[in-house]
């Protein structure tokens, strides 16, 4: 166990928002789902009780006939903002007079820095480059995750959970998303931080990064896995594996789909237009982990070779 | 001439004991009595500030403790008045927004103003970008507390506005209708996101040069627009006239590329940015304000599709 490896990453001052986010969206998740599961018992207790959904306000606040529902902004909201705006200064400026921003060498296109890594937020984006070839993970991707992102209020057809934390009425919605957000993008955050070493080698917490370290691992294709030499076979080869990677999958997003009477009823008011954007994009959100096992476990470089591009 | 006239008789005016009693001796013209009279009321208005001309003409409206005035705050104001007057009572409470939005937007707002400073300070070329850094380190008073803010606050901005788009997903308020203000808010989303990018090769060192370096790389491998990218030769790309070469000026990163990332770091994007900001508070108005907390929906509830 190096400590003064973990030290020196974990004290680096730009790494400090990576610390954060550790402490941060764990946090917020709690805090979120907090609020979910009481909503979610108090929307059970609804269900079975119609007198009680006809009268009750529905919120898991407290309120009392008489009560204004609504408040003066000034001061009831004024005065919140403010006070947020102080404690953010405050923060800012004990974090600006603690930690001082990092200031490397001058810029010197002859000396490459090992690691060379982009700023932390991006680090996602890079971890893919192990997985995929630049043009898919950092062109295509950050461009499906924006345009991803924006479909969704226009693929989510589900009415209920507008406005208010719950869990039971949106469970598929939540697990994409938290699965998308957390796991695909702020473990890979972390782990571009915390794990990546020198020549962007995987270094668990504690172990001292060696700028001498060779793996020796051999990646190979799957066609030269299996034994095709003809370019042109190979290459309908690789498009049919991914071809059939597509159909599975989007079968097994259609089954998780489907499981339950509720997210059959919210399927049934979708458009055809709405379901092949959500399959489009599920689909190429499960095709990361797979590459990634892929690689993992079969040292499988490419799976589609062809000679404009490979996948 | 007449100050000293008034100071005399001012001094007269307190031994003999008769102020205010409107027979005092005249000077030039002038009546002591009339000017003390004056000054006292000036004094007196000085007690009352939010009586005076100047004040109203500022604020316009007063400000006591009537719901009448309390609206009137933040409607006539030109900053406050993105608020409504009242809001859903429950929607004060930390827990259902989380702030992040405000604090964003705050962060946003200091990043601006930290911005701005930092610029007295900064030539975006090769000879100066680095040792001005230096020099902001080491010789500008509070300079060095300056860069930290700014680095350390866009940092904090890119958490609060992920943590933003996490609350406003699991409370489900991209729903009808306020869809286009969650892409509106992607939009914002991507333009933090450059931000912070194009501010990393601004200070000119290892670091920011190889971050770019690696960002734009990816450029290169753009499908048809990048000269390594599948389809790019075909299109005619070269490292001389593909993407990669646009966003940097040239085909290394040098100064041409120092400068593209300053104007698109201080004018451009921030442009960009504060423009859909404003879009973006219009439309949580336009939408009916704040989404919740509220009142929940059950699923025997859902009304069937009409199209
Ligand atoms: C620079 C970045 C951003 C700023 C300054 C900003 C600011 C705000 C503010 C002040 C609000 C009022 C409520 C609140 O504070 O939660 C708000 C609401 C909202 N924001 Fe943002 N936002 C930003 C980015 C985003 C992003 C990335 C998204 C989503 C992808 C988003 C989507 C929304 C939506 C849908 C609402 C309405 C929420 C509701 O009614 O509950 N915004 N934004």
């Amino acid at each position: 166990m190096d400590w003064h490896q973990l030290w020196t990453i974990l004290s680096l001052p730009d790494n400090v928002p990576i610390i954060g986010l550790m402490i941060v969206i764990p946090f917020y998740t709690w805090y979120a789902f907090r609020q979910a599961f009481a909503n979610d018992r108090l929307i059970e207790q609804l269900e079975a009780d119609p007198e009680m959904a006809k009268t009750h306000h529905r919120k898991t606040q407290p309120f009392l006939k008489g009560w204004a529902r609504e408040v003066h902004v000034w001061p009831y909201l004024l005065r919140i903002e403010f006070l947020a705006a102080i404690i953010v200064t405050a923060i800012l400026m004990v974090w600006s007079i603690t930690l001082d921003a990092p200031l490397e060498e001058p810029a010197n296109p002859t000396l490459t820095m090992n690691p060379s890594k982009a700023p932390w937020y991006f680090l996602g984006l890079q971890e893919m480059l192990v997985y995929f070839d630049p043009w898919i993970a950092g062109v295509v991707m950050p461009t499906l995750i924006i345009v991803g992102l924006i479909a969704i209020p226009y693929i989510d057809t589900n009415p209920l959970g507008n406005g208010y934390y719950t869990y039971k009425q949106r469970r598929f919605a939540i697990w994409t998303y938290l699965s998308g957000f957390i796991i695909l993008w702020c473990v890979m955050v972390v782990i571009g931080t915390l794990i990546r070493g020198p020549g962007w080698m995987w270094f668990w917490p504690g172990q001292t990064w060696d700028h001498n370290k060779l793996v020796f691992e051999v990646n190979r294709d799957l066609h030269e896995i299996i034994g095709i030499t003809d370019p042109l076979i190979y290459g309908i080869f690789g498009f049919l594996v991914v071809a059939g990677f597509v159909v599975l999958t989007g079968f097994a997003v259609h089954k998780l789909l489907t499981m339950t009477e509720f997210n059959r009823k919210i399927l049934d008011r979708m458009t055809l237009l709405q379901y092949l954007t959500m399959q489009l994009l599920l689909i190429t959100m499960v095709g990361l982990p797979a590459k990634m096992a892929a690689r993992l476990l079969f040292r499988i470089k490419y799976v589609w070779v062809t000679p404009w591009f490979n996948v | 001439m007449a100050e000293k006239t008034t100071k005399k008789t001012g001094q007269e005016a307190g031994t003999n004991g008769t102020a205010g009693n409107g027979n005092g001796k005249r000077l030039l013209g002038i009546d002591p009595e009339a000017i003390k009279a004056k000054a006292i009321e000036d004094l007196e208005a000085i007690k009352q500030p939010t009586k005076t001309d100047l004040y109203k003409s500022i604020f316009r409206v007063k400000h006591d403790e009537t719901p009448r005035s309390r609206t009137l705050g933040v409607l006539s104001n030109v900053f406050l008045h993105l608020h409504p007057a009242k809001i859903n009572r429950d929607a004060v409470a930390y827990n259902y927004t989380w702030g992040m939005g405000g604090i964003s937007f705050y962060l946003f707002w200091v990043l601006t103003w930290t911005g701005v400073l930092l610029m007295f300070y900064y030539h975006p070329t090769k000879v100066q970008a680095f040792r001005d850094i230096l020099y902001l380190e080491h010789d500008v008073p509070f300079g060095k507390l300056l860069r930290n803010m700014h680095r350390w606050g866009a940092h904090a901005m890119v958490l609060t506005v992920w943590l933003h788009m996490y609350r406003v997903f699991l409370t489900g308020s991209y729903k009808k209708p306020r869809q286009f203000n969650w892409m509106v808010g992607v939009i914002l989303l991507v333009l933090t996101l450059l931000l912070s990018f194009t501010g990393y090769l601004l200070p000119d060192d290892q670091l920011g040069f190889w971050a770019v370096t690696v960002g734009t790389n990816m450029a290169r491998a753009t499908p048809m627009l990048g000269h390594e990218g599948p389809f790019g030769l075909m299109f005619g790309m070269t490292a001389y006239n593909d993407v990669r070469f646009a966003l940097l000026g040239g085909s290394i990163v040098d100064s041409n590329a120092l400068l593209r990332a300053y104007i698109w770091h201080c004018v451009a994007i921030p442009g960009f940015a504060a423009t859909f900001m404003i879009v973006h508070f219009w439309r949580v108005r336009k939408d009916g304000g704040i989404s919740g907390p509220a009142p929940m929906m059950l699923e025997k509830e859902i009304k069937p599709l009409r199209r």
